[in-house]
C-alpha cells in the first residue's frame, strides 16, 4: 500500500494544488481514466469544504488530504472545525436552487454536497477519531 | 489552467466567453465581472461555458446569483454547454432545471429572452 499526505493553508488558491496531487496519485494507483474527471471534482469539492469551514471559524490550522491505494484508492479530507458545521450539510432539491431567500453561501454548500453524494459512490462523513474535527472519506475501485 | 474571461454583444445578448478553471479560487473573478456587467446594464447574458475545462460548486454558485440578479432585474441568463463532463455536473446537481442550456451560443441568442 501506497500512501501520500498532502496538507495546506486553508486559503482557496491551494485547493487546485490538492487536486492535481490527488488525481495523479489516482491515476498512479490505477484509478480508470474514465473516473478521473470525478476524483478532481470530488477532491476539490472536500477541500473546498474544508477550506470555507476553517476560514467561517477563523481556524488557521491546516487542511489534510491522505490518499492511499491499498486495494481501492482512499482519500481522506479532514477539517479541524467543529462537529456540528461539519455534519450539517445537506443536499438541495432543485427547487430551492433558485429561490431569492436562499443566500450565495447556502447554495454553495448545499451545490458542493449534492456534488460529493452524486460522484462519490462509496463515501463517508465522519467525525475524526481524535480531536475536533470532520472527515470526508472518499473510495473509488482501482483496476490493476 | 488560469481563467479567462472576454465580452461580446450579439444581437441582444452580451455574450461571455469562459476559459479554463473555475474554482473556490478563480469564481470571485468571474462574479465580479458579471456583478460588472449587470451594472453596465446587460439583461439578456449569455455565458459560454465552451472551453471551462473544470467548474465546481463555487463557480455553480456564481452562476446561480448572476441568474436570480438578472431575473430580478427582468433579464435572464443561459448557458452554453456541450460537453458531457460539464453536463453532468448540471444533471447531478439539478441546476439544469434551473438554467436554460443549449449547445452552442447561436442556439442560444436565437431562442430570444433568456427565462
Amino acid at each position: 500500500m501506497a500512501t501520500v499526505r498532502l496538507s495546506f493553508s486553508p486559503a482557496p488558491v491551494h485547493v487546485r494544488t490538492a487536486r492535481l496531487v490527488g488525481v495523479a496519485v489516482a491515476r498512479r494507483a490505477g484509478v480508470a481514466e474514465e473516473l478521473l474527471d470525478e476524483v478532481r471534482l470530488a477532491i476539490g469539492e472536500a477541500c473546498t469544504r474544508a477550506v470555507a469551514l476553517h476560514r467561517q471559524y477563523g481556524l488557521a490550522n491546516l487542511v489534510q488530504v491522505e490518499m492511499s491505494d491499498g486495494g481501492n484508492y482512499v482519500v481522506r479530507v479532514i477539517d479541524r472545525a467543529p462537529i456540528e458545521a461539519g455534519l450539517g450539510i445537506a443536499a438541495l432539491p432543485p427547487e430551492e436552487l433558485a429561490k431569492e431567500s436562499l443566500t450565495d453561501e447556502a447554495l454553495t454548500v448545499g451545490v458542493g454536497f449534492a456534488l460529493l453524494a452524486g460522484l462519490v459512490e462509496d463515501l463517508q462523513v465522519r467525525p475524526v477519531d481524535e480531536g475536533i474535527g470532520t472527515e470526508v472519506r472518499m473510495v473509488w475501485p482501482v483496476a490493476r | 489552467m488560469e481563467l479567462s474571461l472576454s465580452t461580446r454583444i450579439q444581437g441582444e445578448h452580451t455574450v461571455l466567453e469562459v476559459g479554463g478553471e473555475v474554482d473556490v479560487y478563480t469564481a470571485p473573478r468571474l462574479r465580479e465581472r458579471l456583478i460588472e456587467l449587470i451594472d453596465a446594464g446587460a439583461t439578456q447574458i449569455v455565458v459560454d461555458l465552451g472551453r471551462v475545462d473544470f467548474l465546481d460548486s463555487t463557480g455553480l454558485g456564481v452562476l446561480v446569483g448572476a441568474l436570480k440578479r438578472l431575473r430580478a432585474a427582468g433579464g435572464g441568463l443561459s448557458l452554453v454547454c456541450d460537453k458531457e463532463p460539464l453536463l453532468k455536473i448540471f444533471r447531478i446537481t439539478a441546476l439544469d432545471q434551473v438554467f436554460p442550456l443549449f449547445a452552442t451560443v447561436d442556439a442560444a441568442t436565437e431562442a430570444g429572452p433568456a427565462a
